[in-house]
């Protein structure tokens, strides 16, 4: 066998198109088992993510699952105008829009204060312990998660208002109350994923070159100088890059999570458009409504990530693409 | 360190206080949930149950463990774990390799093609059309195939693919292995490591699974663990019509309710110490980019 060099398909000899194409034919040729193994993966990458992609344009249809893609009608922009118009509409976009803001301002900042409180111990069988106790929960489906905090927030038997009843106040049904759902919902996304997301910081912290520190001390600087000025900028870049993909995620707060604490009760602030897109579509089966209200979230979400990418490009010199 | 100022010390004392008390707040409603699901029902339901049953009592337990539903559901999620995770391994490792592999002409190419797909996700109801067209609706195919492959651990794999010596592959290439024997003698067994990390975290994902099942399957006797656990979380009171029903209909909900939950996260403790090994190290190699 010839031996497989890497230059055979990029040699830059003096050659016609038409000879360097039956080249890398050639070589693919050669290698066609690589292509055979990677036949399965491909085909799940295109029937499994592309082809309900381009199903989208059923936003643009009244469509009919019995006509199917081709035999719908089309009438254009419909949906998305019955969607602005319905009132309960731009309620739901509020929820998400909300949900989205609290989100960012708590979960996005907290692993990056926990990471750096980490950072600072150094026994390091105690920072072990902590560490494994502050991942575990990550490990939960929702539907645990949310078990588990309706057993602790229970009014009756909670151990929370039992606490609460300690310092004489009143039972709260924090699940049964427009008010509290949104505490309810970073909380528990909090309590379940603040530990996770340190685990990036801290794997940025550990690179950090020790001689920086060294030098800053014989020059007088405290710990608190030294945070500001060599780990804070240290962590600039992942915390820019994790920031941007937070952002393009704005507007997917998760169905999930928050299906798994919705009830009739707190339903007027927890419906977000995940929540409403489920119900519209798979319950009431109005395909192209629902449809149209995800094209509509995901062109928000590119919209946001397009904006944050060229501010960071220009603010830091970080940016996705 | 032996030249610590006063407010460095205080700050260090402050430090391992909020730590603490943080690690606290993970493991307590833990506690909380297993001193419930062996407490009597009166000692709920008075408050008097915190971090250490009260009235001790198995009956929660054997109520969940006399549930047929409860264990066809377990073994609905126990089947998608292993065969699902099998199916993801299989299929992820199949594409890993190939893309990182230099003598695969147009790999960046597709790996862009998937990197979109990260980015840009299909609104649920073209995804749900798709799988009634390919009559996967109501079958537990639909819990494993649509999410055969993660694209994160996609590249988790890959990039440790390409971390195995050229040199190896080449030299089982000229004593005349096929690239499939290849693969599968030299390449895998090499990355135990990362097969692990990928395996753990599709097997956690599986054992998860929620939303897919509440999408496309109807059919009751075909539930995974999740959507049964939901469902006697809100059907036996508490979640929907708030705590009125629960204390109307009967007094031992909330402990099956613990009891429930329990059984359902066991799995994943004991999972968890071999998870910690590798989850670290297998997120730093996710991160790395080209």
């Amino acid at each position: 066998m010839a031996e497989p060099s890497k230059a055979a398909a990029v040699s830059p000899r003096l050659e016609g198109k038409i000879d360097n194409r039956r080249r890398i034919l050639g070589f693919m040729w050669k290698y066609r088992a690589l292509y055979f193994i990677s036949l399965p993966g491909l085909l799940f990458f295109g029937l499994f993510k592309y082809v309900p992609l381009m199903g989208s344009v059923i936003a643009f249809q009244n469509y009919n699952l019995f006509a199917g893609v081709t035999g719908s009608p089309w009438v254009g922009l419909e949906h998305f105008q019955r969607m602005f118009q319905h009132y309960d509409f731009l309620k739901i976009l509020r929820n998400t829009l909300l949900l989205g803001t609290y989100d960012i301002l708590f979960a996005f900042t907290a692993p990056i204060v926990l990471a750096l409180l980490l950072n600072e111990v150094r026994q390091v069988v105690y920072k072990k312990i902590v560490q494994t106790i502050f991942y575990a929960p990550h490990f939960l489906s929702w539907v645990i998660v949310s078990g588990i905090f309706v057993g602790i927030l229970s009014p009756s038997s909670g151990i929370v208002n039992v606490m609460l009843g300690w310092f004489g106040i009143d039972p709260i049904y924090f699940l049964g109350e427009d008010s509290y759902i949104r505490t309810v919902l970073v909380g528990s996304g909090l309590w379940r994923d603040v530990g996770w997301g340190t685990i990036i910081y801290l794997a940025a912290l550990a690179g950090i070159n020790p001689d920086l520190y060294e030098a800053s001390e014989i020059d007088g600087a405290g710990r608190w100088r030294q945070t500001l000025s060599i780990t804070l900028p240290a962590l600039l870049p992942v915390i820019t890059i994790l920031f941007l993909l937070k952002i393009g995620d704005f507007m997917d707060y998760g169905f999930e999570r928050v299906f798994v604490f919705q009830n009739p009760l707190n339903i007027q602030s927890s419906e977000i458009l995940d929540t409403y897109i489920y119900k519209a579509g798979l319950q009431q089966l109005q395909y192209s409504y629902a449809t149209a209200i995800g094209v509509f979230k995901s062109v928000v979400g590119l919209f946001l990530i397009s904006i944050a990418n060229t501010i960071s490009k220009k603010a830091t010199g970080e940016s996705l693409y | 360190m032996k030249y610590d100022s006063a407010g460095r010390k205080l700050f260090l004392v402050v430090n391992y206080i909020i730590l603490t008390f943080l690690a606290l707040t993970m493991l307590l409603p833990f506690l909380n949930v297993i001193a419930q699901s062996f407490s009597s029902p009166g000692a709920i339901d008075r408050g008097e149950v915190m971090f250490w049953p009260v009235e001790f009592t198995f009956a929660y337990y054997q109520h969940v463990f006399n549930d047929i539903s409860i264990w066809r559901a377990f073994g609905i999620s126990v089947y998608i774990t292993l065969f699902g995770t099998f199916i993801n391994l299989a299929a992820t490792a199949s594409l890993a390799y190939p893309l990182s592999r230099p003598e695969y002409v147009g790999r960046k190419t597709i790996m862009i093609i998937i990197l979109m797909t990260m980015i840009f996700t299909a609104p649920l109801i073209p995804q749900f059309i798709l799988m009634r067209e390919l009559n996967l609706v109501n079958t537990l195919w639909s819990l494993m195939l649509p999410s055969a492959i993660s694209a994160f651990n996609l590249f988790v794999l890959r990039t440790f693919f390409t971390q195995i010596p050229s040199e190896l592959i080449d030299s089982s290439r000229i004593d005349g292995c096929s690239e499939i024997r290849t693969l599968w003698s030299i390449v895998l067994p090499l990355s135990k490591p990362a097969l692990a990390t990928v395996g753990i975290f599709y097997s956690v994902t599986n054992w998860n699974k929620y939303m897919d099942a509440l999408y496309y399957i109807n059919d009751r006797a075909k539930y995974p663990l999740q959507v049964k656990l939901r469902e006697l979380l809100v059907n036996e009171g508490l979640t929907d019509t708030g705590n009125l029903a629960f204390e109307a209909s009967s007094q031992s909900v909330q402990g099956i309710q613990m009891a429930v939950i329990l059984v359902a996260t066991v799995p994943i403790i004991l999972l968890y110490p071999f998870l910690q090994r590798f989850f670290i190290h297998g997120m730093m190699i996710g991160s790395i980019k080209e």
